[in-house]
């Protein structure tokens, strides 16, 4: 059965392909799969209807959630399964006459169909609930396409709107009946919790929520408006989904659950008085259409209001009686369907004021036409005739089998005026349709032979199950057979004498012809009543909610979304400082705090107490700054500052990494502000300044307040100390936080890779737009100067630079100082494992390094220093980090694992190697790739933005396209 | 556990005056406060972190934590690279308006008036009196 979803999973993937090689006979094709299924499942399903065991499959999925593709052929899902692939066959058979020569849509529409046709049968299969709610939301989510299928319109965007929400609705107040279910159960499994059902208030309002689910799928009052609307779906769709397949999943659930649910409190009368007021109510309003589609997709609102209250009444007849009907109804109303849509194509035309005198032209049509109306209308000797009287049947006996009393008396009742309407409406359908009228006939285009085979097979297949009650009523009975027997035993036949269902049905049939005959009184009156009546409308309810939420939604998003920057971050502080602040408050007590950590006061705490001093000074002078140089000096100083307290502190590596990091920033800060004005933009000193500082200064004083509760409420002993040994012993080194960045937090590191190479690409894709940034270093290598060019200085590429702005003393330390820093940085990230240092530093020292060649020459020095595009580096070093993990799975270890090998060495001895030096590796080269993405963006980027004269202000022509790539270098 | 007092002041004075920065409106301002939040907060993991000692080195005793050391370094690393963008940004926007500040954005100044009119979002689909079919706009 697996492999039944399976191949229309593959079938729905190739179906675009195939409709471009086969146009629209690729359904015929397509339609082989549902036509394979249903041959498939065909004598499994005669076995488990015959007192056979179920068919079970099971697939492993996710056990630990309880979620597993269970799938089972028992009695129901058999019968179901049958129906969805036999009609989902013959409805693309049909499709590949339906559609157009060439309709440039059907690649899409092929595809949603067939994958249709697999989650409808996944979802009659599914005996996890889980997996049932994925197929019922698949189903969903298709259909949307599907109705959507023509998105031009408006409307027909807010049909597949609607149909969307309601039925989304519905899934997610399933999804929470099954989550209590599940969690009342303890199992997953539908079967099992149907064959041992639990009860008491949570098992109710689960029951509730999944009637929910069930009743806006299938369109029941209030939910109903939706399936009208669907009918903007091309007629295969309404066909398959709209009236055999998608609706009936809900009155397949209550199927489903009957046997469990039916005496919970609630279900009978929800069901019923549900079931009946829908089908009244769609039976009223089909009798009012003029488009026979529109008539026919309230017909099967009415007719689905009939099936929920039959299947949801809980007796054994009445089971019996509601599978029947929904074999009966899949039949005949989607040859209503297909016919409707075969004299659409036809006569381009479905207003039945306009339809005239096709009985005749179409008498093939016509006679299945009229075998499919005779079942919907309930008359003999069709499937619909019998299915009907054994609902009547199952109704006449309601009251005692279900122990209702007088209000299965009243039900009844209503089945029979619900029924009246029916016979009315499939009159005035038949007549609209077919009968001849005083107006001038449409022009015809007749149809294929092709294009009508499946509305005369469909319609033929409803008479041959009329004769075959006999055949039929055991294998029916046999999922019934849970239910206690009831007064009578349920049965399909074409005559059982001269019963009360008989009788009843005379009156069906004698008073809907009368109201059929009486149709312009009751038209009238009709129109009267809706005019006189302001009934409450389910779709404006609908609508007006939808405007609501919208509505609301609005409001909030004014109210909370002033689009002030600093004015989301003061609420984020203010929130930051009262929410943990009121805690601090409370734990506060007796702050344990002292000047020095040490019991005297040693030099280390004068430095520390004056450095902090310095910081602070710092800082408080930065914010006073108007100056924008001042302002980053003084955060240089800030950070100096910072990187002495971490060496005070003992933490070598960060002050290392502090210090290269505080140079680096600054030379960035330098490169931007030099292109703007030195003063910082005028602000008026008003309220929000001081305001500002407030909001600054508790900010700080919170957090200070933090750091100290928080320390000193530490009782256990940091785990950091335990890592000394594993750091030793797995990681092979001997400096724990560089053992910890490339090893035991390896997984932070490598994220925090990835974040450096976003932020490095999205600083050259700010400078350089649409350009790619190699072009740069490209241009340099086209234009280096030839061996007689005679502006050699010391260094290569800084001849491209103005005279004015060379600096000879700079050019030589530059020279001088380059390799030795490139061979300290190598050397740093190598030792990193024993002494401070690492990927971080020695990345960031080269990146220094080049910082030097560029402001001693130039872009083109900096090109002919870093002859590589920084996006390669920086590619290759995320490349070699991922591998540095990789690699040890391909061995047999785990991810990330450190091999540590001690390797013999002529003359040096042993070499000690540590894997891990990979990963480190990969962090220098993104670092140095993001260095190098800094200088070329910021730094020449800038540069040529300036020599090529663009204005530091206002849109210049660079932002708006790019520059020729050949274009001689400036 | 104690707390040095010099460091808890070092934190209060530059998360502060950060914070202030970054309540500015221009990007550069914002980009220095940035940068001295994450120098306080940097600090701040050095305070949990326990009394200072000797360098988180195999071997050698009384060391300090080694895992915030870890977690700080990589901040300051991130906190260069978010900088160098926040810095491509503000070159960017100056580029085009001529200035570093940070606006208003429009699109909520929108939702506001929208708001204040009662009105409806644009994307909110009025129900008409049209009638859906399946054949679309040639019907």
């Amino acid at each position: 059965m697996i492999g039944l979803l399976a191949l229309h999973l593959i079938a729905a993937a190739g179906a675009p392909a195939l409709t471009r090689l086969l146009d629209r006979r690729a359904f015929v094709a397509l339609a082989l799969v549902p036509a394979a299924s249903f041959l498939w499942l065909l004598p499994r399903a005669l076995d488990v209807t015959d007192g056979g065991a179920p068919l079970v499959q099971r697939w492993s999925w996710i056990p630990s959630l309880g979620v597993d593709v269970d799938l089972v052929l028992d009695p129901l899902t058999a019968i179901m399964s049958l129906v969805v692939t036999g009609v989902g066959a013959l409805v693309l058979l049909y499709c590949g006459w339906y559609f157009r020569h060439g309709d440039p849509e059907i690649w899409r529409f092929s595809g949603v169909l067939t994958a249709f046709a697999g989650a409808m049968l996944g979802l009659v299969l599914s005996d996890n609930m889980y997996v049932l709610f994925v197929f019922w939301e698949l189903t969903t989510v298709l259909s949307y396409l599907l109705i959507g299928h023509n998105p031009e319109r408006r409307a027909n965007r807010r049909a597949a709107m609607n149909a969307l929400l309601v039925t989304t609705f519905g899934g997610l107040s399933m999804l929470v009946g099954l989550f209590v279910l599940h969690a009342q159960t303890g199992t997953a499994r539908l079967s099992e919790v149907v064959a041992d059902p639990p009860s008491g208030p949570a098992v109710t309002a689960a029951v509730a929520l999944l009637l929910v689910g069930a009743l806006s799928k299938s369109a029941l009052v209030p939910f109903h408006f939706w399936l009208p609307g669907a009918m903007a779906a091309p007629t295969p769709v309404s066909a398959y989904l709209h009236a055999a397949a998608m609706v009936k999943a809900g009155v397949f659930l209550v199927l489903l659950l009957a046997p469990a649910f039916a005496d919970t409190p609630g279900w009978r009368p929800a069901l019923l008085t549900l079931g009946i007021v829908t089908m009244i109510i769609g039976g009223l309003r089909a009798l009012r259409q003029h488009d026979i589609k529109l008539l026919l997709a309230y017909g099967t609102v009415s007719q689905l209001g009939f099936l929920v209250a039959v299947a949801g009444a809980g007796t054994r007849a009445a089971a019996f009686a509601g599978l029947s009907l929904v074999l009966g109804h899949a039949l005949f109303k989607s040859t209503l369907f297909l016919v409707v849509g075969v004299v659409d194509r036809s006569t381009g035309t479905r207003d039945l004021r306009e339809l005239t005198g096709l009985a005749r032209s179409l008498p093939v049509l016509f006679v299945a036409t009229v075998l499919a109306a005779a079942s919907m209308a309930g008359l003999p000797p069709l499937l619909g005739f019998t299915t009907k009287e054994a609902a009547l049947a199952a109704f006449v006996d309601l009251g005692d089998d279900a122990g209702i009393g007088g209000w299965g008396t009243l039900a009844l009742a209503g089945l029979v005026v619900g029924s009246v309407l029916t016979v009315a409406y499939t009159a005035r359908f038949v007549w609209g349709t077919f009968g001849t009228k005083q107006v001038a006939a449409p022009t015809l285009n007749p149809p294929g032979v092709m294009f009508q085979v499946s509305p005369v097979v469909l319609s033929v297949l409803g008479l041959a199950a009329g004769f075959a009650g006999g055949a039929l009523t055991p294998r029916i009975a046999s999922y019934g057979d849970v239910f206690a027997e009831g007064a009578h035993a349920p049965v399909l036949t074409l005559w059982h004498g001269f019963t009360p269902a008989l009788w009843l049905s005379v009156v069906v049939v004698v008073g809907g012809l009368a109201l059929w005959l009486l149709r312009r009184p009751v038209a009238r009156l009709q129109a009267t009543l809706v005019e006189r009546l302001h009934l409450p409308d389910a779709e404006r309810s609908y609508h007006a909610i939808v405007r609501g939420v919208d509505r609301a939604s609005i409001e909030v998003t004014g109210f909370t979304q002033r689009g002030s920057l600093p004015f989301y971050l003061g609420i984020v502080l203010v929130v930051l400082v009262v929410v943990p602040g009121t805690a601090a408050v409370r734990a506060w007590g007796a702050p344990d705090v002292s000047v020095g950590d040490g019991s005297t006061f040693g030099p280390d705490d004068a430095l520390r107490v004056a450095t902090v001093a310095l910081v602070c000074a710092a800082a408080l002078l930065t914010v006073r700054s108007r100056r924008r140089l001042r302002a980053v000096l003084l955060l240089g100083v800030t950070g100096y500052g910072t990187a002495l307290l971490f060496v005070l502190h003992g933490a070598p590596d960060l002050a290392l990494t502090q210090v290269l990091v505080e140079t680096f920033a600054l030379v960035t800060f330098v490169l931007v502000l030099r292109r703007f004005t030195p003063f910082f933009s005028d602000r008026p000193f008003t309220v929000t300044r001081r305001v500002r500082i407030a909001i600054g200064a508790t900010t700080g004083l919170a957090v200070g307040a933090y750091a100290v509760v928080a320390a000193n409420a530490r009782t256990a002993s940091p785990i950091g100390r335990a890592f000394e040994g594993p750091a030793y012993e797995f990681g092979g080194g001997e400096n724990i936080v560089n053992i910890t960045l490339v090893d035991i937090r390896v997984w932070d590191t490598f994220g925090e890779l990835a974040v450096l190479v976003v932020a490095a690409t999205g600083i050259a894709s700010l400078i350089f737009l649409i350009t790619d940034r190699a072009q740069s270093h490209r241009e340099t290598r086209r234009a280096r100067p030839g061996p007689g060019d005679e502006r050699q200085g010391w260094l290569p590429g800084s001849g491209s630079l103005e005279d004015v702005r060379r600096s000879v003393v700079f050019e030589v330390v530059a020279r001088a100082v380059f390799p030795v820093l490139m061979i300290f940085s190598v050397y740093l990230m190598f030792t990193g494992h024993y002494t401070p240092g690492g990927g971080f530093a020695g990345g960031l020292v080269a990146g220094l390094a080049l910082a030097v060649r560029y402001l001693a020459g130039g872009r083109r020095e900096l090109d002919a220093a870093a002859p590589v595009d920084a996006g390669v580096v920086l590619g290759s070093g995320l490349a070699v980090a991922a591998l540095s993990g990789i690699v040890p799975v391909l061995v047999g270890a785990n991810t990330f694992q450190s091999g540590v090998f001690d390797i013999p060495v002529p003359l040096l001895g042993d070499v000690h190697v540590v894997t891990s030096v990979a990963f480190d590796v990969g962090v220098y080269l993104v670092v140095v790739g993001l260095a190098l993405d800094v200088l070329r963006s910021l730094g020449g980027g800038i540069d040529r933005h300036g020599e090529e004269g663009h204005t530091d202000s206002g849109l210049s022509e660079e932002c708006t396209s790019a520059p020729s790539r050949g274009g001689a270098p400036a | 556990m104690t707390v040095d007092l010099a460091l808890v002041i070092a934190i209060v004075v530059l998360v502060g005056c950060g914070t202030t920065l970054m309540l500015e409106r221009s990007l550069s301002r914002i980009l220095v406060g940035f940068v001295m939040v994450g120098n306080g907060v940097n600090l701040l993991f050095l305070v949990a972190s326990g009394p200072s000692g000797a360098p988180p080195i195999v071997g050698r005793g009384g060391i300090t934590d080694p895992l915030p050391q870890a977690m700080a370094l990589t901040a300051i690393v991130i906190t260069l690279g978010v900088s160098a963008f926040g810095l491509a940004l503000a070159y960017r926007s100056w580029q085009l308006s001529g200035n570093d500040d940070v606006k208003d954005d429009v699109e909520d100044d929108l939702i506001r008036r929208r708001a204040e009119a009662d009105e409806t979002s644009s994307s909110f689909d009025e129900p008409e009196t049209d009638v859906p079919d399946e054949e679309g706009a040639d019907a």
